[in-house]
C-alpha cells in the first residue's frame, strides 16, 4: 500500500513541480532584460577608476617622477633646459617650468593600470582616465605622443641651450684664464 | 498539355508546398526558440541583425550553407551522406497526412495516422545510421540512446491515437479533424460531439491521453527535458556530433520540422485541427490553415518554454516515465473510453 501511495505520490509531485517551474520561467518572460546593449548603453565607470592615462601637458615640468615610479617602464620622458632669457610660464599649480618636454610617450600597451605614476606628480598633470576603449589594429598606435613641439621648435631648444652652455662655458674659460693671468701671490717665505 | 503530364506536375507542385512552408516555418521557429530562450533568461538575444536581429536566422542559414563540409576519416562514408536524407525524408512524409485545411491535405488515405506512426520510425533508423556511421563514441551513444528513446515512447504515442480513434471511428486526419468541426466544445480534448452525459465521462480521460499524447511526443521529438539523444552537456551533440554545414543543416531542419508534425497531429487528434473554435465565425479553407498553423504554432511555444524550464532525465528515469507511468494509465484510459463509448453511445 505504501509502494501505491509512494507510485502517485511521485506522479503528483513530478506533475506539480513541472508547474511550479513553468510558472516561474513564464514570469520571467515578462521581466525586463538585465541586458546593456554595450556600444549604445554603457555602464559607468566608478569615480576612481583606473583606464588610460592623460597628460595634461601644459603642467608638465618635466621631473620624470612618473616614469622613476613606473614598473613596466611605459613612460618614457626627454627634457631640455631652458636658457635664462626664455620664460615657460608657470603650471596651474604655480610651479615654475624650467625645462622644456620634447618627448612625454606612454607606451599603453605596456602599461599596468597600476595608478603609481599619478601619486608622485608634483602637479598633478597625469591622471586616470574612464576612456576604456582604445583598441588598435597595430601595436604601435598604442604608443600616446602627449608632447606638443614641433621638431623646429626643439631644433630651436636645442641650439639655444647650446649657445647658451657653449656661452657659459667660454665665460668660465675666460674666468679662469684671467685667474691664471693674475699673478699670484708670492709665498709667505718661512722664516 | 498531356493530361497525365499536367497532372504530373499538380502532383509534384501540390506535395513541394510542405517544404515551402517548413523553411518558412523554420526561420520562424529557430527566431522564436533564441528569443523565449533569452527572454526567460532576462536577456534580448540578437538585436543587431535588422529590427531586433529578426534577419539573424537567415544568417545563420547562410553560414551553415558556406561552411566547409566535413566527413570524418575513419567514417563510414555512404552511411554518413545518407543518414540526413533519411532522417528528413521521414519527417517529410509525415507532412503527407495533416490535413492542413479541409481543401489541402498532402495524401488523403484512410491509415492516416497509422502512416504517420510507420514512417517516424524512419527518422529512428536515419539517426542511429549517422550516429553508427560517425565512427564517434559521442555519435552512437546519442544514436543507440534516441533509438531506445524513440522505440519506448512510440508506444504510449500509439495507444494515445488509438484512443482518438475509439471515439471517432477513423484513422484518417481529415476526418478526425472533420468530426470534431463546429466549435471548441467538439474538441475530442473536451469530449468531441457526443451526447452529454458521455461527454461528460469521456472528459477526465480525454485530458489525461491529451497529456500523455504531448509528454510522449517530446521524447519523439528528442525536445528537452526527453534530449537525451542529443545532451549537449554529456555527449557533445549526440548523433550529430561530427555533421557540419549542409547536413547538420539538415538534422536540424528535420528536428524543427518533427516539432512540427507532433503539434500539428496533436492538434488534429484533441484541438479540431483546422476547425475554428468558434463554430461558422472565421471558417473556411484559408482560415483552417491559419487555425491548424496557430494552434500548432501554440505548442511549439509550449515546447520551447519546457525546454527553458526543465533539466534533462537520466536514461532509467526516462524509461521508467514511458513504461511505468504513461503506459499503464494510457491502459487505464483506454479501457475507460472503451466501456463508456459501449455503455452510452
Amino acid at each position: 500500500m505504501k509502494a501505491v501511495a509512494t507510485y502517485f505520490g511521485n506522479i503528483f509531485n513530478s506533475l506539480y513541480t513541472v508547474a511550479v517551474g513553468m510558472k516561474i520561467t513564464f514570469k520571467h518572460l515578462f521581466v525586463p532584460a538585465v541586458t546593456l546593449q554595450y556600444p549604445d548603453v554603457k555602464l559607468k565607470m566608478p569615480e576612481r577608476a583606473r583606464n588610460r592615462l592623460y597628460v595634461n601637458i601644459d603642467d608638465c615640468i618635466g621631473c620624470d617622477q612618473c616614469a622613476l615610479a613606473c614598473p613596466v617602464d611605459c613612460i618614457s620622458i626627454d627634457t631640455i633646459k631652458s636658457t635664462p632669457d626664455q620664460d615657460l610660464g608657470v603650471t596651474s599649480t604655480g610651479h615654475k617650468k624650467r625645462l622644456h618636454v620634447p618627448k612625454f610617450d606612454i607606451d599603453i600597451a605596456k602599461c599596468c593600470y597600476c595608478g603609481l605614476c599619478v601619486y608622485p606628480c608634483p602637479t598633478e598633470c597625469i591622471v586616470m582616465t574612464d576612456v576604456y576603449e582604445f583598441s588598435e589594429f597595430d601595436r604601435h598606435n598604442l604608443i600616446y605622443k602627449f608632447s606638443r613641439m614641433t621638431e623646429g621648435e626643439i631644433g630651436e631648444a636645442k641650439t639655444k641651450l647650446k649657445k647658451a652652455e657653449e656661452e657659459a662655458a667660454a665665460k668660465k674659460a675666460a674666468t679662469a684664464a684671467a685667474a691664471a693671468a693674475q699673478p699670484k701671490p708670492e709665498p709667505p717665505k718661512t722664516p | 498539355m498531356n493530361p497525365t503530364l499536367e497532372s504530373l506536375i499538380i502532383t509534384v507542385l501540390l506535395s513541394a508546398l510542405p517544404l515551402v512552408f517548413i523553411l518558412v516555418y523554420a526561420l520562424v521557429t529557430l527566431y522564436l526558440e533564441m528569443k523565449v530562450a533569452a527572454h526567460i533568461q532576462d536577456r534580448v538575444a540578437y538585436m543587431r541583425t535588422g529590427w531586433h536581429g529578426v534577419l539573424q536566422p537567415f544568417a545563420d542559414i547562410l553560414k551553415l550553407l558556406q561552411k566547409e563540409d566535413t566527413i570524418p576519416a575513419a567514417a563510414d562514408r555512404f552511411l554518413f551522406i545518407l543518414a540526413p536524407y533519411i532522417v528528413f525524408v521521414g519527417t517529410y512524409a509525415a507532412f503527407a497526412i495533416i490535413p492542413f485545411t479541409d481543401a489541402y491535405i498532402g495524401s488523403n488515405i484512410h491509415l492516416g495516422v497509422f502512416f504517420l506512426i510507420g514512417v517516424s520510425s524512419l527518422v529512428v533508423i536515419g539517426i542511429l545510421m549517422g550516429g553508427w556511421a560517425s565512427n564517434n563514441k559521442w555519435s552512437i551513444f546519442g544514436a543507440i540512446r534516441s533509438a531506445a528513446q524513440m522505440i519506448s515512447y512510440e508506444i504510449p504515442t500509439a495507444l494515445a491515437v488509438l484512443i482518438v480513434v475509439m471515439i471517432t471511428g477513423s484513422l484518417n486526419l481529415q476526418e478526425i479533424t472533420k468530426f470534431q468541426d463546429g466549435g471548441i466544445q467538439n474538441w475530442i480534448l473536451f469530449g468531441g460531439p457526443l451526447p452529454l452525459l458521455t461527454k461528460l465521462l469521456l472528459l477526465p480521460f480525454t485530458l489525461l491521453t491529451f497529456l500523455i499524447l504531448f509528454t510522449a511526443s517530446l521524447a519523439e521529438v528528442n525536445r528537452t527535458p526527453f534530449d537525451l539523444p542529443e545532451a549537449e552537456s554529456e555527449l557533445v551533440q549526440g548523433f550529430n556530433t561530427e555533421y557540419s554545414g549542409m547536413r547538420f543543416a539538415m538534422f536540424y531542419l528535420a528536428e524543427y520540422a518533427n516539432m512540427f508534425v507532433v503539434s500539428a497531429v496533436a492538434v488534429a487528434l484533441f484541438l479540431g485541427g483546422w476547425s475554428s473554435p468558434f463554430g461558422e465565425f472565421m471558417s473556411g479553407p484559408v482560415w483552417g490553415a491559419f487555425w491548424l498553423i496557430g494552434k500548432a504554432m501554440v505548442f511549439i511555444f509550449l515546447q520551447i518554454w519546457i525546454r527553458w524550464t526543465l533539466p534533462r532525465l537520466r536514461v532509467d528515469q526516462l524509461m521508467y516515465t514511458s513504461w511505468k507511468v504513461l503506459m499503464p494509465f494510457l491502459f487505464v484510459c483506454l479501457f475507460a473510453v472503451g466501456l463508456i463509448l459501449v455503455l452510452t453511445v
